[in-house]
């Protein structure tokens, strides 16, 4: 089994990259399955099965931090994949909080920015971008050739080891290299990991305390003024 | 620019009919076609100064070159366009015709490729004729797409489309070349009246005669 975990800002485009992807991994004899990871809405699953006839499913994360959801879920999504005889799993996250990345260690991370979004978005988008294998950047169409090229020195100057590749997802052009690393991506291995490190998790206010102010809070609390620091036994 | 049947017509493009090198595809800054779209606005929210100098820094392998053509590029665009580009502006602050004179100076001096490819250059409020005159002094290829007679003239060589592929290669005859200068004529009388009219002139007849 392959894996694939696709993630970015929310309405880059990363449907439409991953819908031409998988109209070229079969034409070219893989099968694949489909998971979308979402917080409240998606159906990324029908459409990818309608179009494709593939097994998809979807997966709410809810209450649950979406990364910390799909860290749950990928070991019962990988069997359920096996399960289906597919040698691929495309995975679909949601646009994240941006303090940590959804990509495992043995699997192919892919960040999907737009073309249109700030010169300062590269800076901005931290783990996604700086722990994937590829950045793909979409809607390049809506701005200049200069602009293009400006966005991938800024991509490159934020995170110089992850490639960038250009692609039109509208109609598919440019992503066959794309293709080309998911074939050749090595299957999983038995025991998988998390690629970044998850974010401090000793916060009372994900525990369920609503009242403002550090002064409410217990474990890690930060002032404006001050950074980081443990309040408590 | 550089199809490799992946694009939804499924064509190859050959250089002297061989397949291009992967770096043009993979990435834009070694792309040897610098292309001047339609846009007439930037999304980049960098000013001009830091854009430039960005982009002359990937261009450019000489470090000490780049404040250099960041200054040349700005005062090529500046004699495109009736208000002037100033260095500390946003790219999205330009109006059209600002962002078209510093797409054609960026890609002139900045990108200095062997190919430029032109997309309506007429449409874009910039000194048109101003723009030719200081494109020619650039030995390139130029290719413009253009419904524009005086444009469609100057050129040594015109491409005929039809059906999505080339019909024709016509080259300019001599009767042409003499029609050309008729046409560059009533061109720089109608640049003339539009400039009259921009400063807020009131016309009279005999603006208009030649062009009768």
């Amino acid at each position: 089994m392959k894996l694939v975990i696709c993630a970015g800002p929310a309405t880059t485009g990363k449907t439409s990259v991953l819908r031409h992807v998988t109209k070229k991994l079969l034409a070219a004899g893989e099968s694949v399955a489909f998971l979308k990871i979402d917080v409240q809405y998606a159906d990324e699953d029908e459409l990818f099965a309608r179009e494709f006839g593939i097994p998809t499913r979807k997966c709410y994360s809810g209450e649950l931090c979406p990364d910390h959801c799909s860290v749950m879920v990928l070991g019962d999504a990988l069997r359920w994949a096996e399960h289906q005889a597919c040698g691929i799993l495309l995975v679909e996250t949601a646009g994240l909080c941006l303090r940590c990345a959804p990509y495992a260690d043995g699997g192919l991370g892919i960040a999907v920015l737009e073309a249109t979004s700030g010169m300062n978005l590269p800076l901005k988008v931290g783990p996604i971008l700086s722990l994937a294998d590829i950045a793909v950047v979409t809607k390049i169409d809506l701005v200049s050739q200069a602009e293009r090229e400006v966005f991938r020195a800024r991509i490159q100057a934020a995170a110089p080891e992850v490639r960038v590749r250009e692609v039109n997802a509208l109609y598919g052009i440019g992503v066959d290299p794309l293709v080309e690393m998911i074939r050749n991506t090595p299957e999983v291995p038995a025991l998988l990991q998390l690629r970044g490190n998850p974010p401090v998790g000793t916060c009372t206010i994900c525990v369920g305390k609503k009242e403002i102010g550090w002064e409410k809070h217990f474990g890690v609390v930060r002032p404006l003024e001050n950074d980081l620091f443990y309040r408590g036994e | 620019m550089f199809a490799a049947g992946d694009t939804p017509t499924g064509r190859h493009v050959l250089i002297d009919g061989k397949i291009p090198p992967a770096v043009y595809r993979d990435n834009p800054s070694c792309n040897p076609i610098a292309l001047i779209t339609q846009h007439t606005n930037f999304l980049s929210d960098l000013s001009v100064r830091e854009f430039l100098r960005v982009h002359a820094g990937i261009r450019c392998p000489d470090p000490s070159q780049v404040e250099r053509l960041v200054h040349e590029s700005v005062e090529f665009a500046n004699q495109l366009t009736g208000e002037p580009i100033i260095m500390d502006n946003t790219m999205t602050e330009l109006s059209g015709g600002q962002t078209r004179a510093m797409l054609i100076a960026d890609a002139t001096i900045i990108c200095n490729t062997p190919i430029v490819l032109l997309d309506e250059v007429e449409n874009a409020g910039i000194h048109r004729t101003r723009a030719l005159e200081l494109l020619r002094k650039h030995r390139k290829i130029f290719i413009f797409v253009t419904h524009d007679p005086r444009i469609a003239l100057l050129s040594d060589y015109r491409l005929v489309l039809e059906g999505g592929c080339i019909t024709k290669v016509l080259t300019i005859t001599d009767e042409e070349k003499l029609c050309a200068v008729t046409v560059t004529r009533w061109d720089d009388m109608y640049t003339a009246l539009r400039e009259k009219i921009r400063l807020g002139r009131t016309l009279n007849l005999s603006d208009v005669e030649g062009l009768a």
